[in-house]
């Protein structure tokens, strides 16, 4: 309890903006990297998974401080706002690689969203996650309301839900990497479900 | 028989020795050639071989693991010699060969073949080796042999992806005879006249320059001679994805992913996508091995 208590206490200390700036520095160094051979002889493809990795990977870890919160007492949650962001940001750069570098043709895009059912989800969840990172902000919660705000933003289940499959769908044969997120993802919606299920009971009995 | 091929790339299309590592520069040097070369045909623009760090630091080689930088990691520890491979099988002279025995007499030549993965990602190669069918002539295929198959050694010892049994091991592929003995067929020994690295499948390896390069196996220890079509390892893992036949063909997509066009490696952040050519460019040489097939369906 007492360590919880003065890790929280430290934690009120450090500001959440640098996680943008953090955020916004590895997306350029990725790309320098790319630009520069760092990424191997294939970089738009190595750029567009590197992206969409540490999107999914960022998108977890916010999916963790809930659990954690309640779990340990350690809360991150002032933090849960950048982290999603700057996942959000991920997410979006992943897709520009996809449409500016790698397709390049709108109609091709457009052929491959429809076609391919790996993208299809993988687009569906960033459009899911378009509105979340547009209300992520106080003026928005405050217009929306606390409980809509809330409800809006349970998308980010399915959302991380669906990139986390976007991903194993995509691989050849099965690599740990892809399968350990999705594996994660799932374990922490079935947490969710669990409190959900514990709370309509509670609920019930009182 | 077909006759004998003849490349349609020659020596002055190898990037020169001293500047391998330096392409733009070679590319640069050749920019008062564009003209030409465009008339020559609507893609020969492309085809410089890329260098030798591109296309040996860009493997799949599942032996030693998932990663395209794996086997340049790990594949130096491979024992390449002595090596000897086992040919059996409807052969009349079966038997374990030595490398340098099985390919002794065998004309040596270095072609320049495009090569598609079925990943859609591609390369210019300038192999060293020899046709496949002169292997086969001296050990002499019998009558009622049909099929070729091929298996990569494994050393588990060097091997983190055979230790790991990330997919079934030995790796293993095949060929329809006349494909096997098809004058483009190479067994590869080198690449830019040097020794294969590693990690490109040395010592000894299959080329069909028309089919997705997971055909085209490395480190082989066996060749067998058989009647029936032998199992391959991807078509065993996902039949509906990795036919028998693989041959490249911008028509048939695979399941998952388009197949009309490619990203050729070392081209940078802003290269544009090619349009993937019909059995990888090789339609004249290799259609008629397909006459009255569907393609779709024997994909």
């Amino acid at each position: 309890m007492s360590v919880s208590r003065s890790i929280n206490t430290a934690v009120r200390k450090v500001p959440a903006w640098p996680i943008y700036l953090i955020g916004a520095g590895w997306a350029g160094w990725l790309f320098w990297l790319g630009l520069t051979g760092g990424l191997g002889p294939e970089p738009i493809n190595a750029l567009e998974r590197r992206y969409g990795e540490v999107a999914l990977q960022l998108l977890i870890v916010g999916l963790m401080v809930t659990p954690l919160r309640n779990w340990t007492n350690i809360s991150l949650l002032k933090f849960r706002r950048a982290l999603g962001l700057t996942a959000f940001f991920f997410v979006l750069a992943h897709f520009l690689v996809w449409t500016l570098l790698d397709l390049r043709s709108l109609s091709r895009i457009g052929e491959e969203i429809v076609k391919r059912p790996y993208i299809t989800i993988g687009f569906a969840s960033f459009v899911m996650l378009l509105p979340l990172a547009v209300t992520s902000n106080n003026t928005s919660l405050r217009r929306l309301g606390a409980a809509a705000w809330r409800k809006l933003h349970l998308l980010t289940y399915p959302a991380v839900l669906l990139g986390a499959i976007h991903y194993v769908w995509l691989v050849k044969g099965w690599p740990i990497e892809p399968f350990a997120y999705l594996g994660a993802v799932l374990v922490l919606l079935a947490v969710r479900l669990r409190w959900k299920r514990r709370r309509t009971m509670q609920a019930a009995r009182a | 028989m077909t006759p004998r091929w003849t490349p349609d790339l020659t020596q002055d299309d190898v990037t020169p020795k001293e500047l391998w590592m330096n392409r733009r520069k070679v590319l640069a040097s050749l920019g008062g050639l564009g003209a030409a070369t465009i008339a020559g045909g609507a893609f020969a623009q492309t085809l410089q071989p890329n260098s030798l760090s591109e296309i040996s630091n860009y493997n799949n080689f599942y032996e030693f693991g998932w990663g395209k930088d794996e086997p340049a990691q790990y594949a130096d520890a491979m024992v390449t010699s002595p090596w000897s491979v086992t040919v059996d099988g409807m052969v009349d002279r079966p038997g374990t060969y030595d490398l340098t025995d099985l390919l002794s007499g065998l004309r040596r030549e270095e072609r320049i073949y495009r090569f598609r993965c079925v990943e859609a990602w591609s390369s210019v190669v300038p192999w060293n080796g020899v046709e496949l069918a002169g292997v086969l002539d001296k050990v002499g295929v019998q009558s009622n042999a049909r099929y070729v198959a091929f298996e990569t050694t494994v050393q588990p010892d060097v091997m983190p992806g055979v230790r790991s049994r990330i997919i079934p091991f030995p790796y293993v592929e095949g060929l329809r005879l006349d494909e096997a003995q098809h004058p483009l067929t190479m067994l590869a020994t080198g690449v830019y006249g040097q020794d294969l690295p590693n990690q490109m499948g040395a010592p000894i390896r299959l080329v069909v320059p028309w089919k997705y390069g997971f055909k085209s196996i490395k480190s082989i220890v066996r060749i067998t001679l058989t009647d029936r079509q032998p199992p391959t390892t991807w078509n065993r893992l996902n039949s509906r994805e990795y036919g028998f036949y693989s041959n490249v063909n911008p028509n048939v997509d695979h399941p998952r992913w388009s197949q009309a066009d490619e990203r050729a490696i070392g081209g940078g952040l802003f290269a544009s996508r090619q349009p993937t050519l019909m059995f990888n460019g090789y339609e004249d040489q290799v259609a008629h091995l397909y006459n009255g097939m569907d393609l779709s369906v024997n994909y």
